[in-house]
């Protein structure tokens, strides 16, 4: 893989797709204020649970609101990268446009995975970094560069975590053509990632943590952020984000070849 | 001699496809038990295209005309049978062989809607890895070939269809391919932009002696390009050669109406060898065999008072809707 040739293809996308964006300004607005006032809700809707409780799944306020940033931020890479580029894999496949992409010269999943962004949603990443950075403060958070290490490590592991699992769907699409309905719940699933997997019962926490590993997307960074985390539970994330994100590439290259294209 | 850079041998194509009753009750068990059979879209078909040649692929809707242009730019796997184009497997799809080709669809765009043509051009100038100077010389060459300077600086949306295709076009040629696969790339032109497309194409193919692949329901694309066509008919390949022998062989008659000064003299003419279809007052039409219509009419203007003459040739169209029906034809 040529890396300065998909650098350069990068900014040509990046470029693009904010052109695109930038001819609808009144919609760039809507999103915005939309951000602003989903972060507003969540967190009001995070202080109505605590209104009666001190804890809740051995979680205080202060701690809770950390997973509602790690939230946050993987909200906004969701509505930045994925939600523009891999809902679009459906109406690719479905209208056959996805011919144009295999028969250039460049990784498709490369291609398919990036060519859009939405700005607005840079809005909800910087919104989600000034609420970790307010509760480091409350929390009284040591910052150290192990600390900053892991919370990287983890952050990037759940968002290969989410990409893996959202692509994954929108490539099953290749046979049973359309799967919009599937992508909605895995949005809906990722709602239950503001909460800590410790309010949940047993049977749900092994649900979320087994099948559908939304728990890890935001549970194991906000442990790591509070020095909660045992070094199992990383090791854990960082093996499960390398495995969905070699088979989600294996199972892409492996649906192509029923491939049918629409017809014309 | 020209070398091959297309070779297809007993290539056959099948699909599953499901099949549902009307009504509730079938859309209900449609639902539950989706029933599905294997259909072969493709039946053994060989041919060969050499460098250069401009071939148009024939056949009724759904004849598999798409389907063998989407195996030979590697987009679909073959059930059967071997593809070689330019030395590669097509549906290896490696980046030498992408390099070398184009597909153009006359129904889908690759352009992005919101923004000028010229946003894409360069799009894809860096996934085909050129660079900024040499885009830029390309996409001036091909426009001014294309006659769209003017259009590459507004957004796609507000373009008509027949500067969305050019631009598609040009999009689609900017790596200066060698092998051009066109599905229905007129589809929906007015005629000026159908000749234009068709100029362009021709001025392509001799400047740059790319092989260019069509399938087109306008007969006007098929018979202004291509030399040779290829007829499918229900996966088969049911003719493969030059297009005007196909035309003589189907139609070997002309029709020539005659308007004689004298009604007298069209029953004369009436009353010779020539086989007359109709006859009104002093007018009289006949059937000639293609290889005798000039001795015919010389043998007319010479021995008949001839006010007008007129000579008919067969609507292309109904000539190649036989071809579209029939299964084979033995030329």
């Amino acid at each position: 893989m040529n890396l300065r040739k998909y650098i350069n293809i990068y900014t040509k996308f990046l470029h693009t797709s904010l052109a695109c964006e930038l001819e609808y300004k009144t919609n760039i607005l809507i999103d915005l204020i939309t951000a602003i006032l989903s972060l507003i809700g969540s967190i009001f809707l995070l202080s109505i649970f605590f209104q009666n409780n001190n804890t809740i799944g051995g979680w205080e306020f202060e701690q809770a609101l950390i997973i509602q940033g790690i939230y946050t931020i993987l909200n906004g890479i969701t509505n930045t990268w994925f939600n523009p580029n891999l809902t679009e894999i459906v109406k690719h496949i479905r209208e056959g446009t996805l011919d144009f992409v295999l028969l250039k010269p460049i990784d498709s999943q490369f291609f398919i995975s990036l060519k859009k962004i939405t700005p607005s949603g840079f809005l909800e990443i910087i919104l989600g970094i000034f609420l970790l950075l307010y509760c480091i403060k409350i929390n009284q958070i040591n910052i150290n560069l192990i600390f900053l290490t892991l919370c990287l490590i983890t952050i990037i592991c759940s968002i290969c975590i989410l990409y893996s699992l959202w692509f994954f769907i929108s490539t099953t699409t290749i046979w049973f053509v359309k799967t919009w309905n599937a992508t909605e719940v895995l949005r809906s699933f990722l709602y239950i990632g503001r909460f800590p997997l410790n309010s949940f019962s047993f049977s749900l926490r092994i649900f979320f943590s087994v099948v559908i590993p939304i728990a890890f997307i935001t549970t194991i960074p906000s442990e790591v952020f509070l020095g909660l985390s045992q070094f199992w539970k990383i090791l854990l994330e960082v093996i499960v984000a390398m495995v969905f994100l070699i088979s989600s590439r294996k199972f892409w290259l492996f649906a192509l070849k029923f491939y049918s294209s629409a017809s014309s | 001699m020209y070398k091959n850079i297309i070779e297809v041998r007993d290539l056959s194509k099948s699909f599953e496809i499901s099949s549902k009753e009307p009504g509730l009750k079938g859309t209900i068990k449609h639902f539950f038990r989706r029933q599905t059979k294997s259909l072969k879209v493709i039946k053994n078909v060989s041919f060969e295209i050499k460098e250069g040649e401009i071939v148009g692929f024939l056949g009724a809707n759904g004849a598999g005309k798409t389907t063998i242009l989407k195996m030979l730019c590697g987009l679909i796997y073959p059930s059967e049978g071997s593809v070689l184009v330019s030395g590669h497997l097509p549906y290896r799809r490696k980046e030498n062989f992408l390099k070398k080709i184009t597909l153009i669809m006359g129904q889908k765009q690759q352009l992005i809607w919101d923004l000028p043509p010229i946003e894409s051009f360069y799009l894809n100038a860096s996934i085909y890895d050129l660079d900024k100077k040499e885009a830029k010389k390309r996409i001036k060459k091909l426009s001014e070939m294309l006659e769209i300077d003017s259009e590459l600086f507004i957004p796609v949306r507000k373009l008509s269809l027949g500067q969305r295709m050019k631009s598609e076009l040009l999009a689609a040629l900017i790596h200066e391919p060698n092998i051009l696969f066109l599905d229905e790339p007129t589809l929906g032109l007015d005629i000026n932009a159908q000749r234009n497309l068709r100029k362009f194409l021709q001025k392509y193919n001799k400047e740059t002696n790319a092989t260019i692949c069509l399938t087109s329901h306008y007969m006007k694309d098929i018979t202004s390009l291509c030399k040779r066509v290829i007829c499918v008919h229900e996966g088969s390949i049911s003719y493969d050669g030059k297009l005007d022998l196909l035309l003589k062989k189907l139609s070997p008659v002309k029709e020539i109406i005659i308007v004689c000064r004298s009604e007298e003299d069209a029953n004369k003419l009436e009353n010779t060898s020539f086989n007359v279809k109709n006859k009104t007052k002093n007018e009289i039409t006949i059937l000639v065999e293609n290889n005798s219509i000039t001795s015919s009419l010389k043998s007319i203007l010479n021995n008949f008072d001839i006010e007008d003459l007129y000579i008919n040739e067969p609507p292309i169209d109904e000539i190649i809707g036989k071809i579209l029906v029939k299964k084979d034809y033995d030329i």
